[in-house]
């Protein structure tokens, strides 16, 4: 059967991939204690990789992770104790693994990276267990040879005795004897005979075992290997000899010898002494008759003591005459056929490859992995919608006023009906933080070593959901914020301790739901920023002028700025001041926000907030003459009636209103999205108070309608982006209503009020 | 139709197997570690149990112990998906009563072929 092995492999990589995660996370807990199920759960992820990546033919996978198995095999025998080396060695491993699977994935090759990081490995294992390992390695190799470098030993047999004396508890295995003869009667022709001597008195009998024993003479062109492979699962719970009935009295000795070595890891040699023979196939090719053998001893010998079972198998060869010489030398040609047209293959497949690549690209698709449960919850809500469903379709088929009551109660049923699968569906797409989360600790090991600290990394929450796609790119802002924190948040530990401090800087790892949003906060224990020194700074960049007025906030906000770095030596681990601007605009992307706390000598505190998802937004919907907009509802701060507002201008002719003590610029949305059409008088609208990114901004407009959930509905894929609107939704009564964004809106008026003011000048 | 109990942990692994199953006829159900095989192979009469060794739980080895102390898997065939080509291993899931094993890496036609060998 043609079965594609490649449509395996995207699964392969999921699970490879997470259970490299699982082998890091593993690994760093076994540093703080060490524990049996550790060292198992990290030996099975090696194990199953290595499993899959033999299957699916990732060579260089396989070998690399039968090294790791080998030693990690070791350490949960508890032979080989867990040291701090030996985690920074698999953790390096982790690491490599994990390009390799990136560069597989992406049809590259895999280049040379981890075969030093072999070599540790056998530099590791003692010198006797390399030995071992090279012969398992050339074990596995020889699996795909195997059928075929066994001919070139044996010689084709016409008739063979067979007697097989099973022991009584066989069938309890599931071995069925007279599967095996079956097998055997595939072969040629089979004649068997029954020794019922041992089948006790019928009152003795015990069905579930077994008695008998037989004789068995096959008439086949079939060699020893080929049948004693049939008795493989049994060979240890019978008697069995295997003879060929030509030249009884010299094989069966040779065959009994056989026999007994080739259990146990016997036959590892002698499958590796196999492949060595098929290695030299071409010398033997060009070779004569007696030389074929003579490259078979030579094999033999140079192999170790425990190969003596392959010596035997030479000698047989080399006792039966020319016959056995010339089928070796077809052997062998047919080997050397065989390879070359294996390497040509190779040569073929690889330009297949490289024009499958582009194709292959194009039709890997993301996929999400979701609990049971959820998928069970919606099955659930399925099921009832379904009842009400069909419960308000059978009111509607003779419907009359006296039944309004229940179509009431049907529809607000419906309602939520509809709003919990709404939300089980979106929660398929939701998947803890932790996920996040998780590739911290791995970076903080790391990064304090590198930066001589000593750093606690505390995790709570990190089983809040969130969406996969809010998720996806939270990760860099959050790794960046860890690493700003790890590198000049906390003191080194010279000035903790001067200061009175613990030696071991904490950063703690927040995430829990408010609200509509998901709150994630990464702290340090450290020395706080002080604010004197970010103003001075911003100051001598130019950012701000000399003697501005500007609270604790604002001032913190400032390192988020393009542009700003405090740090005196710029290092190579947080960067070049690059990087709080970009998480900060990262997470203004994702709809969120940042907000910064900090008290001098004790901490700082970043605070994110995150929407739950980006599909679905609990907007306020508002009138602006005949228009409907949406705005979200976590930006609204307040809302208030024109006639009681005091608007006045400044620079000209900025509208701003006095909200406490700061001036908010007043947006006219009549103006600004250029409404003609009346409805309703401009005196009697309202001033919209809202908030993005720490700016506050009045809109004007006519009036408040409803709050609602929306869809989001892209403007991007639809039409294309504006400024100042953030999508698109459609409301009940079927009209497309635009989402407003705040930041985008605040921006457009500065631009607009920039050109005007220059116009007039 | 011959039913087909297919363990394995790892999933690449279980759809493969499942797969080549599927394709030549048989009657799969899969089972990603030893505890959710045993629940399976009571609620449904398998004629062929297929398991890989390690797995997270219950290991390959205990759920063939477990299996043939059920009355229903006394004499079925249960193959074990095994890396370990060595004898130890062998013989510890022999010793366990499994029927006889599939040396990874394997090929679907060497997994059907081996199936095939076992169901009368």
């Amino acid at each position: 059967m043609e079965i594609d092995l490649s449509q395996f492999h995207q699964v392969f990589f999921e699970e490879s991939f997470e259970g490299l995660d699982v082998m890091e996370q593993e690994l760093l807990n076994l540093e703080e204690d060490s524990d049996l199920e550790n060292v198992n759960t990290i030996f099975r992820a090696a194990h199953s990789i290595k499993g899959g990546s033999a299957t699916f033919n990732f060579k260089d996978v396989a070998d690399f992770t039968h090294v790791m198995e080998t030693l990690l095999d070791e350490m949960r025998e508890g032979s080989r104790p867990v040291t701090r080396e030996i985690i920074d060695l698999l953790l390096k491993s982790v690491d490599c693994l994990r390009g390799m699977l990136n560069k597989i994935q992406d049809d590259e090759p895999v280049g040379e990276a981890h075969c030093e990081l072999i070599n540790s490995f056998n530099l590791l294992l003692s010198g006797e267990a390399i030995v071992e390992t090279e012969v398992n390695t050339a074990a596995e190799q020889a699996v795909e040879t195997q059928p075929i470098a066994a001919d070139t030993t044996e010689d084709l047999h016409h008739y063979w005795n067979i007697q097989f004396i099973p022991q009584s508890h066989i069938l309890e295995t599931g071995n069925e004897p007279v599967r095996m003869f079956r097998e055997l009667k595939g072969m040629g022709v089979l004649e068997s005979t029954v020794d019922v001597s041992k089948v006790p008195d019928f009152d003795e009998l015990v069905p579930e075992s077994c008695f008998l024993s037989w004789r068995l003479r096959l008439d086949a062109d079939t060699e020893y290997d080929t049948i004693k492979e049939v008795f493989e699962w049994v060979e240890d719970e019978c008697e069995l000899t295997i003879d060929n009935a030509e030249e009884p009295e010299v094989k069966k000795q040779d065959v009994k010898k056989q026999e007994v070595e080739k259990q146990g890891p016997i036959t590892e040699s002698e499958i590796s002494v196999d492949t060595v023979i098929s290695d030299k196939e071409v010398t033997a090719v060009e070779t004569d008759d007696i030389e074929v053998s003579g490259a078979e001893k030579t094999t033999g010998d140079s192999s170790s003591d425990k190969m003596e079972s392959t010596n035997a198998i030479v000698s047989i060869s080399g006792a039966v005459s020319n016959k056995t010489s010339d089928v070796a030398k077809e052997k062998s040609q047919k080997l050397a056929t065989e390879t070359q047209n294996s390497s040509q293959a190779k040569v073929k497949s690889t330009a297949v490859n490289e024009e499958k690549k582009n194709q292959k690209k194009a039709t890997s698709t993301a996929s999400i992995r979701v609990g049971i449960d959820k998928v069970d919850t919606l099955i659930d809500l399925v099921g009832e919608l379904v009842i009400t469903q069909s419960m308000l379709s059978e009111l509607g088929d003779n419907f009359t006023m006296a039944k309004l009551n229940q179509l009431v109660s049907g529809l607000s049923e419906l309602e939520q009906n509809t709003r919990e699968l709404q939300e089980s569906v979106m929660r398929i797409r939701m998947l803890p933080i932790g996920f996040v989360f998780n590739r911290l600790p791995r970076m903080v090991r790391d990064l304090s070593s590198q930066l001589g600290k000593k750093v606690h990394l505390a995790i709570k929450g990190e089983s809040t959901e969130l969406d996969k796609t809010v998720m996806e790119q939270i990760g860099d802002p959050l790794t960046h914020l860890v690493r700003n924190a790890l590198d000049h948040g906390l003191e080194s530990t010279e000035q903790r301790i001067a200061a009175g401090k613990s030696e071991e800087g904490t950063v703690t790892l927040n995430a829990f739901h408010q609200g509509g949003n998901i709150v994630i906060e990464v702290s340090d224990n450290g020395g706080g920023i002080d604010p004197d020194v970010i103003y001075d700074k911003a100051v001598e960049k130019g950012m701000i002028q000399q003697g501005e007025e500007l609270v604790k906030e604002q001032i913190l906000g400032l390192i988020m700025e393009p542009g700003f770095s405090t740090a005196a030596v710029v290092s190579d681990v947080s960067g070049r001041g690059v990087g709080m601007d970009v998480v900060k605009r990262n997470i203004n992307n994702l709809g969120g926000s940042v907000e910064i706390e900090s008290n001098l000598g004790k901490g700082t505190t970043f605070t994110i907030r995150l929407p739950l998802t980006l599909a679905i937004l609990d907007g306020q919907l508002i009138r602006v003459a005949n228009e409907v907009y949406v705005l979200p509802l976590v930006s609204i701060i307040e809302s208030i009636p024109l006639s009681m507002v005091e608007i006045s201008k400044i620079a000209g002719d900025m509208k701003v209103y006095k909200l406490h003590n700061e001036y908010v610029p007043i947006i006219d949305l009549r103006e600004e999205f250029v409404i003609q059409r009346g409805g309703g008088a401009n005196s009697e609208g309202l001033l919209a108070i809202v908030e993005g990114e720490n700016r506050k901004i009045a809109l004007k407009i006519d009036d408040l309608m409803g709050q609602q959930q929306v869809v989001i509905k892209s403007l991007d894929s639809h039409y294309k982006s504006i400024q100042g609107v953030s999508g698109a939704t459609i409301l009940g009564d079927g009209r497309v209503s635009l989402i407003l964004d705040i930041v985008g809106l605040a921006k457009r008026a500065a631009i607009r009020a920039n050109h005007r003011r220059e116009k007039v000048a | 139709m011959t039913k087909i109990l297919a363990v394995d942990d790892s999933a690449s692994m279980r759809q493969m197997v499942t797969f080549t199953l599927k394709s030549a006829g048989f009657d799969v159900t899969e089972a990603s570690d030893g505890v959710e095989a045993l629940k399976a192979a009571q609620s449904k009469a398998f004629d062929v149990v297929i398991s890989d060794v390690n797995m997270p739980n219950m290991d390959g080895l205990t759920l063939v112990k477990k299996l043939r102390a059920l009355g229903n898997y006394k004499f079925i065939p249960i193959l074990m998906l095994t890396t370990e080509s060595s004898g130890d291993k062998k013989q510890a899931g022999r010793a366990a009563g499994a029927t006889g094993w599939i040396v990874k890496p394997f090929n679907p036609d060497q997994l059907l072929a081996t199936v095939k060998k076992v169901i009368s």
